[in-house]
């Protein structure tokens, strides 16, 4: 699986970086998020899958690769 | 007009239930059950709609079209103060909307980025330890909320703003007076004038000598052009009492809720696994949901919500406990359940105006509700829960007091 992150609507919530800190991280000027990788390992699933559900801004995205 | 005229318009904000003062309006269970979208009357006659499912809520507090600009006359005002200064104040992140709102929210996110938020635990650790220390050396029984779970905020706050260590007992004493209902609104108002003149002196002082804090680097915001001062210093100021009561009484009724179901406090009390205690926080964010206005907006454009048509201009009133008692989203709501997976409560808010401090909030709460009880295991009631006194008018919902003994 694949994670896609819209930053230009991330609001530095660092919701992510809570749920699935192997996989997000944020900006420390601006706590913007950016992705540590793209592709999501079996064992990060459930992680980014929260990060998903918990993101205030709807900004991220879990894809098949 | 005929809305405001039908009785069955149930009035906003819900009165709750005295039997069950932890449970939300039994208004708010009837309104979420009867349908997804309807309406309620406000202070000034205004019939907004109310949304009360977790799931609609999610989808309309992202949605481009609802605003959160109050100069549109339709918004539903909390109270006719807020409705006399709407379009008088400055823009800020709390009356804004994207791309202006994303641009000023992005110049006051740094200092809850959630590593260097993370990184303030043992400091927070020293001053709950602190607190706790002084409470068990003073009278007994004591009220949690003057001994402790208003000083937890201010005390946090002041560190993360690099207060000076010998100013703490004013700011404490300031910004606790700010926001107590019992005094008079003449005395509350000089206290947070003299906070606000305390902060804009010291961001001065900060600008010219540095110290890695907060205030110091808002100064440097400042000194680039990022922020003007004056917004600097509200910006100290708003940090402060956005997340003083809050805190307090996240900490005041999550004591009085665990201590209502004494085999999860001890269960929370023997726990040293992180990872429970910080669900167990979010659980009670759930459950308690202290914010009891609801959140505020505004339609921009016409939107068609699976059959209903929300029309430009009208107001939308967001009932957050509403929603964080969906059985939808969290089966069998009104049980208190540390183990839940409670993660996706809409406490803070949801959408993009999403409660700035939350990492921060999250963090005090760990730290107290993963130290209180097990420093104070005796920690019980000192009055019956019948006769404590529950603020039901404010912004968020409280106890005035909380009588314990140990």
């Amino acid at each position: 699986m694949r994670v896609e992150l819209d930053e230009p609507k991330c609001v530095a919530s660092g919701q992510c970086v809570m749920a699935a800190p192997d996989v997000f991280d944020q900006n420390e000027d601006d706590g913007v998020a950016f992705l540590l990788t793209e592709e999501v390992a079996e064992d990060q699933l459930d992680s980014v899958r929260e990060a998903v559900a918990i993101c205030p801004a709807a900004a991220i995205r879990l894809l098949a690769s | 007009m005929v809305d405001t005229q039908t009785p069955e318009v149930p009035g906003y904000p819900f009165q709750r239930d005295l039997r069950c003062p932890l449970a939300p309006s039994p208004t708010a269970r009837e309104v979420r059950e009867r349908a997804p979208l309807s309406r309620v009357r406000l202070w000034n006659g205004s019939t907004p709609w109310l949304i009360t499912r977790h799931a609609d809520q999610r989808a309309l507090l992202t949605d481009e079209r609802v605003s959160d600009d109050d100069r549109y006359p339709g918004f539903p005002y909390v109270n006719e103060h807020r409705a006399d200064i709407a379009g008088k104040t400055p823009r800020m992140i709390t009356n804004t909307d994207a791309p202006e709102h994303t641009r000023l929210r992005r110049t006051v996110n740094a200092p809850f980025v959630v590593k260097r938020i993370e990184a303030m635990r043992p400091a927070i650790q020293k001053i709950v330890d602190g607190l706790i220390d002084e409470m068990l050396a003073g009278p007994n029984p004591a009220d949690l909320l003057t001994a402790f779970a208003l000083a937890v905020p201010s005390l946090v706050i002041a560190d993360l703003l690099g207060v000076p260590y010998d100013d703490h007992e004013f700011f404490q004493v300031n910004s606790s007076k700010a926001l107590d209902g019992a005094l008079s609104a003449a005395e509350a108002g000089a206290a947070s004038r003299a906070l606000g003149e305390y902060l804009g002196k010291l961001l001065r002082v900060k600008m010219d000598e540095p110290d890695g804090a907060v205030l110091s680097e808002m100064g440097e915001r400042v000194k680039n052009g990022e922020m003007t001062f004056e917004e600097a210093s509200n910006m100290g100021v708003a940090m402060l009492i956005a997340g003083h009561e809050t805190t307090a009484t996240m900490i005041s009724l999550g004591t009085l809720a665990l201590l209502q179901h004494p085999e999860q406090l001890a269960e929370l009390r023997e726990s040293e696994d992180p990872k429970f205690i910080a669900n167990a926080a979010e659980e009670l964010l759930r459950y308690l949901t202290i914010v009891q206005t609801g959140v505020r907006r505004v339609a921009k454009a016409d939107i068609e919500y699976n059959g209903t048509l929300i029309r430009e201009g009208e107001g939308m009133v967001f009932e957050l406990h509403a929603a964080n008692w969906d059985p939808e989203a969290f089966p069998e709501p009104d049980r208190l359940d540390l183990h839940r997976s409670a993660r996706t409560h809409q406490a803070f808010g949801y959408g993009p105006h999403q409660c700035l401090g939350q990492s921060l909030a999250r963090l005090e709460l760990q730290v107290v509700y993963g130290t209180l009880y097990r420093r104070i295991p005796t920690l019980r009631l000192a009055a019956p829960i019948e006769q404590l006194a529950f603020d039901h008018t404010g912004t968020t919902y409280g106890v005035r007091c909380l009588p314990v003994a140990w």
